[in-house]
């Protein structure tokens, strides 16, 4: 009887100790639990019934990686380079700029289009340590160049944001 | 079909002859071309029908003149324009193409010439990678595929002229057109991204603007190309000739 007594004694007074140790804790952090502090960004929608992707939204949520993967197989050994699923295509369209900056957010930032999804389900993508992850060149004429519309369901000419309209007029490599 | 065939042909020569064009009027031609004929669309695979390749005479390569390497810093986004290789030392850093002077020893005659990746048809490069990464396009230019490199380098060891370089750290700021980055091995693509939409490569076109016509670019295949006829007439020299890689680049007055 008494060695499990003592052992019960000895057991809450521990437990009494931990607890303390671990108010003691959360008092220095304001009593907050060690995870509530962490920011998790939802996702970003960018487009919208009369901004549509080059494929149905939920088609593009589930398998761009796949059009991708396909569409990098087919320019690196084919030279096919269309650019409907061109990864440079994604970036052009899906770019988002800081409000106070006015710079292109980088995919660092749990901001950027493929950072906020990414960053949330905890899926490390390698794309951006070779592929630039904020525009550079100007889309138009890559669209001139290959004759196609890289949004076959979206009329660029009326729908060009200030933001793009800006970058194919200064900021075009062709345009300089 | 010949038609087409002939537009493309006097769309490179007027792009090697126009000698005087300034970066703007190179790319007029450009955008004014796409509206015309085409080689390629862009949803057609490379076939071997061309071979592409790259005619370089020495006695026209200027000593001292540089613009063929800076047009291809400046283009892939390697090298002092770029600078983002801010942690390897100069053997380290790449290389895609280099300025080489050679001097007679007995006369004293210099040469200078460019040495890039030469394209071969039987690379050794591609013989020794072993995920296949490296490999030759339809058209005769070799390439590495980044996606499938696990930059083991022994492609570098394999290529007898040097011509590639392997990326030791973190970049930032790649060109689109140009993807690289840490952990692979790179080299000249032949400016493929341009080949591919009836373009010349970086290190032609200034060559021209230079005035100095050095450097002529086309299709081997095709035996009205400029490339073809100057070859017939007055032939071109690989370097290495004795390995029998069949380059794609080829030199004279070596």
């Amino acid at each position: 009887m008494s060695s499990s007594t003592v052992l019960r004694r000895t057991g809450g007074a521990l437990l009494a100790l931990i607890l303390s140790m671990a108010n003691f804790v959360f008092a220095e952090s304001d009593h907050h639990l060690p995870f509530s502090e962490l920011k998790i960004a939802e996702p970003v929608t960018h487009f919208s019934d009369t901004q549509a992707c080059v494929e149905p939204e939920d088609e593009m949520r589930r398998n761009h990686m796949e059009y991708i993967l396909h569409q990098r197989d087919e320019t690196v050994h084919d030279g096919i380079r269309t650019r409907q699923y061109a990864l440079e295509e994604c970036i052009n369209c899906h770019a988002t700029k800081d409000t106070t900056t006015g710079e292109f957010i980088r995919v660092e930032d749990d901001r950027h289009f493929c950072a906020s999804c990414h960053i949330y389900a905890a899926v490390k993508i390698d794309c951006f340590q070779c592929h630039a992850d904020v525009p550079v060149r100007a889309s138009i004429q890559d669209k001139l160049q290959s004759g196609m519309n890289p949004h076959d369901k979206m009329n660029n000419e009326k729908n060009l944001s200030a933001d793009t309209l800006e970058l194919l007029t200064s900021k075009g490599k062709f345009n300089e | 079909m010949s038609d087409t065939d002939q537009t493309t042909v006097s769309r490179r020569e007027f792009l090697s002859k126009t000698s005087t064009a300034t970066a703007a009027a190179s790319i007029a031609p450009g955008v004014f071309l796409t509206s015309a004929a085409k080689a390629k669309p862009a949803d057609t695979a490379v076939t071997a029908d061309n071979r592409w390749g790259i005619l370089i005479d020495t006695h026209k390569c200027a000593d001292g003149c540089n613009s063929c390497v800076s047009a291809c810093e400046e283009e892939n986004g390697w090298g002092g324009s770029d600078n983002s290789e801010h942690e390897s030392n100069d053997e380290q850093k790449s290389q895609w193409i280099r300025k080489v002077e050679l001097k007679h020893k007995q006369t004293g005659h210099v040469t200078t010439l460019p040495v890039m990746c030469q394209h071969c048809e039987t690379a050794p490069c591609v013989d020794v990678c072993p995920t296949g990464a490296s490999f030759k396009r339809e058209d005769g230019i070799v390439l590495v595929d980044k996606h499938i490199c696990i930059g083991c380098r022994y492609c570098m060891m394999a290529c007898p002229y040097k011509a590639r370089s392997f990326i030791h750290e973190d970049l930032k700021d790649q060109k689109p057109w140009a993807p690289r980055g840490k952990g692979t091995v790179e080299s000249c693509t032949m400016c493929v991204h341009r080949v591919d939409e009836d373009g010349t490569p970086a290190c032609v076109e200034a060559c021209d603007s230079e005035n100095h016509q050095a450097m002529i670019f086309g299709d081997l295949n095709d035996e009205n190309s400029i490339i073809s006829q100057q070859l017939k007439e007055h032939g071109g020299k690989e370097i290495r000739a004795d390995l029998g890689l069949n380059t794609g680049v080829r030199y004279r007055g070596l």
